[in-house]
């Protein structure tokens, strides 16, 4: 059991550099949201992996709280990168010389 | 036995995270890694918490990890949809790319 668990864990390092990577290299802001959720999400998973192979319960709760900070990060993030969401559906396209 | 189940959904579960986190960094716009970010990440981290449910067999974390794994498939449509919207607002889309494109018309 411990053996798959390091394996995991050893694949969820290659995946948070990876995210790392994207998150360096994201040209924009929202691709940066995006893969810091990944990448928030991937450490949830490995916190999971390490509470399953230690069989202990203490760890739940922050698995719970790191998912639920992952989505109002992006959300919040995403909220505030698109300025000026007005009650009018104007689209990117006809604010293109002002945005 | 039960554990030979938990570890294959453990690898399952690190498997698709690493589909996710690759398909970031390959494809080329938001849109498209917004597909990456939501539908492995999600599984994948569902996949280990089946695992990892498989493992502690007690009914309060059971209970618990039924509760995270209903967060997670009620949060992340709701924060890729509001990414894309904001990336659409600010006009990262590139028309060429698209066959169909509703938010507009």
């Amino acid at each position: 059991m411990t053996t798959v668990g390091i394996v995991c864990i050893a694949l969820l390092a290659v995946t948070g550099t990876l995210c790392l990577i994207r998150i360096v290299r994201g040209p924009t802001t929202l691709d940066r949201t995006v893969a810091t959720d990944v990448f928030i999400a991937a450490s949830a998973g490995a916190i999971g992996i390490e509470a399953a192979i230690g069989r202990h319960t203490t760890t739940l709760p922050i698995i719970m709280t790191l998912s639920l900070v992952g989505f109002l990060g992006s959300v919040s993030i995403a909220r505030f990168a698109a300025r000026d969401d007005g009650p009018s559906q104007r689209t990117a396209r006809d604010r293109k010389g002002r945005s | 036995m039960i554990d030979v189940a938990a570890g294959f959904f453990l690898l399952a579960g690190a498997l698709l995270a690493l589909a996710a986190s690759i398909a970031l960094v390959r494809f080329p716009d938001v849109f498209s890694r917004m597909h990456a970010a939501t539908k492995p990440q999600t599984l994948g981290l569902l996949c280990i918490l089946v695992g990892l449910a498989l493992r502690l067999q007690s009914v309060g974390a059971i209970t618990t990890i039924v509760l995270i794994i209903a967060f997670q498939l009620l949060t992340a449509p709701v924060a890729s949809h509001m990414v894309g919207r904001a990336s659409h607002r600010i006009g990262l889309l590139d028309e060429s790319r698209l066959s169909r494109n509703d938010l507009d018309d």
